[in-house]
């Protein structure tokens, strides 16, 4: 059973590094929208070097290279924890309606569960919910608050 | 909770329907409003005294929320009572209309009160003073614990009477209270009556909700809760407070509104990062899918026959407007505009589909015709959203957020009110912030 999980989770990591490879190809073709957050501030660790949130862009729910990067960290932590779950929570910022940021909270959660997944991580270990602009990290009204607030946090379940 | 239903006892005197010189114009903005005088109601000298209300100043407060009403329509000016001429109790048998047209009055209200046996019997008459006669009288019999709605009543039939239009007023607005720092609000349903008055909460704040509406009947709102961190769609008997979760879905329920009829509520379910349109029929709980795509599909709310349903979608890129058969066929964008546009709610009438729209960083409420065409934008701010109708169709009641700074401070959340004519925009006072308001129907139909 060991084996045939690990033989699995090697499989995903090929697939996922082939996905990988498609999308940052499709990156350098131009979906960069330059408001994504790239600073530490309101950034807390899972564990030492393994942050906690990855941010979007404004109405966008696409990975970045900087948070595919910060997922992949996640995911190697949670393999060396096995029996570690956690919940990834999405948030907007407060510049959308809010019935349309719960949806855009909610795909943007699962945009990182997903990738986990791809690292060999079992969905069954990941749940999502979505805040949409309920829960902002920072309650300033500026440029720089909405781009720490458009985020997806993962979060220990204890 | 039993403040939905009440025993009120109508009494035609009569209902003057000969052509009225007095007719107040409420399709467009009314910059000359109509000059009125309300009486304070003549109380009875043999009224009985009432525990908690103060039976001698019945009449009065009566009035005063009549006249308030009439106030906020900004369609009528009621005149300052220290510039009328004739007690209450004589007016209300016959004014002398030559005194009344002395301080510019065109339209008179007068009425009298007695509380007797436990109950409250009020009797008004509207009175046209340009053609000096009689337009409308009624009386009501009520527990006087009600004298407010009876207030709304009356100001109701003279609304309808002046303005050919259906009244508004008897009618109350569910919201969310919020309380607490910004990134940590706490959230209650609450209900008040349409001019702020009479609050009640209908949840303790122990979990977020958001976006309660009203059934058809007023008496159920369905609404979404983070109970147990579950977000999900809730059904809530205002009457019993019984609560239930609608549907078994397996993810984020959001978004509900009920159908028309009342059967069935219409919402969004979230699963693996798409967010499609469903109805659960809440007698047979059939689950039945109305749209599917890879898009968010949000925001529903169906045209006042049932036929059609507008809701919110990013299916082109960014978040614009649709309409489809209720069956999830036919599916048509509407907006077409720059910006993004959201909440579309279709306007009791049918004929108008209001809605958010946010362009250059601005968030503006308009209304366009159910087709897209028509475009007209009432109100820009820094963020408002989420209109809803009252129940005849000739305003919006929305919130309003304002800016806050680096903690939080300066924000606020507030309900306002605008025609759609774009003219007479109001605050709505709450007792706390208030967000996501829904407009009741009339409750005494």
């Amino acid at each position: 059973m060991e084996f045939k999980t690990n033989l699995k989770n090697i499989l995903l990591v090929i697939l996922a590094t082939i996905v990988l490879s498609a999308c940052s190809t499709a990156k350098k073709a131009g979906s960069g929208s330059g408001d994504v957050y790239t600073g530490t501030d309101t950034v807390e660790y899972l564990a030492s070097g393994v942050a906690d949130r990855v941010f979007f862009a404004t109405n966008k729910t696409s990975l970045t290279t900087k948070s595919r990067e910060t997922l992949r960290k996640q995911a190697t932590y949670l393999r060396k924890n096995k029996k570690l779950n956690v919940t990834i929570e999405g948030h907007a910022d407060e510049r959308g309606t809010r019935e349309f940021n719960l949806a855009l909270g909610e795909r943007r959660a699962n945009a990182a569960k997903d990738y986990l997944m791809t690292y060999g991580i079992s969905g069954k270990r990941i749940s999502v919910i979505s805040y949409g602009k309920e829960r902002p990290a920072n309650s300033d009204s500026s440029s720089l608050a909405w781009s720490q607030n458009r985020r997806s946090v993962t979060v220990k379940v204890k | 909770m039993k403040f939905f239903f009440i025993y009120i006892l109508v009494y035609a005197l009569h209902f003057n329907v000969a052509f009225a010189l007095i007719q107040v114009d409420i399709t467009r903005g009314n910059l000359d409003p109509l000059p009125i005088a309300v009486s304070p109601l003549h109380v009875d000298p043999a009224s009985e005294q009432i525990e908690g209300i103060k039976v001698k100043n019945l009449g009065e407060d009566i009035s005063k929320v009549i006249e308030n009403n009439f106030r906020s329509t900004g369609l009528f000016n009621p005149l300052k009572k220290d510039a009328f001429v004739q007690k209450p109790d004589i007016a209300h048998l016959k004014p002398r209309f030559e005194d009344w047209r002395l301080i510019k009055a065109q339209a008179l209200i007068t009425g009298k009160l007695l509380v007797k046996d436990g109950k409250l019997k009020v009797e008004f008459r509207l009175w046209d003073l340009t053609a000096s006669k009689e337009l409308a009288a009624l009386a009501f019999t009520t527990t006087p614990a009600n004298w407010r709605r009876i207030s709304h009543i009356i100001s109701d039939k003279i609304y309808e009477r002046l303005t050919g239009e259906t009244g508004y007023f008897d009618t109350r607005i569910i919201y969310v209270s919020e309380t607490g720092p910004k990134s940590q609000r706490i959230k209650k349903l609450a209900i008040v009556d349409q001019d702020g008055q009479n609050t009640k909460y209908l949840t303790l704040g122990n979990e977020l909700v958001l976006t309660p509406r009203f059934n058809p009947t007023n008496q159920m709102v369905t609404y979404l809760s983070y109970f147990r961190n579950l977000p999900r769609v809730y059904l809530l008997d205002i009457e019993t407070g019984k609560q239930e979760v609608v549907g078994n879905f397996p993810g984020m329920t959001f978004a509900p509104r009920f159908s028309p009829d009342g059967k069935k509520i219409i919402m969004s379910f979230a699963k693996d990062g798409n967010s499609d349109i469903f109805t659960m029929d809440l007698q047979t709980r059939v689950v039945e899918k109305i749209t599917e795509h890879s898009s968010i599909d949000t925001s529903p709310s169906y045209s006042p026959d049932g036929k059609y349903i507008c809701f919110n979608s990013d299916r082109s890129g960014l978040q614009q407007i649709y309409v489809m058969n209720s069956d999830g066929s036919g599916v048509k964008r509407i907006t077409f505009g720059n910006g993004i546009y959201g909440t579309p709610v279709w306007s009791p009438r049918g004929d108008l589909i209001a809605f958010t729209k946010v362009r250059k960083g601005k968030f503006y409420i308009g209304v366009m015709r159910a087709d897209g065409t028509g475009e007209r934008l009432l109100t820009e701010n820094f963020y408002q959203e989420a209109p809803s109708w009252s129940p005849n169709g000739r305003l919006l009641v929305f919130y309003r957020e304002t800016k806050s700074g680096p903690k939080g401070e300066g924000f606020s959340a507030k309900l306002w009110s605008i025609d759609i004519t774009g003219y007479n925009e109001r605050e709505i006072k709450t007792e706390t912030d208030a967000s996501d308001p829904s407009w009741s129907s009339l409750l005494s139909k």
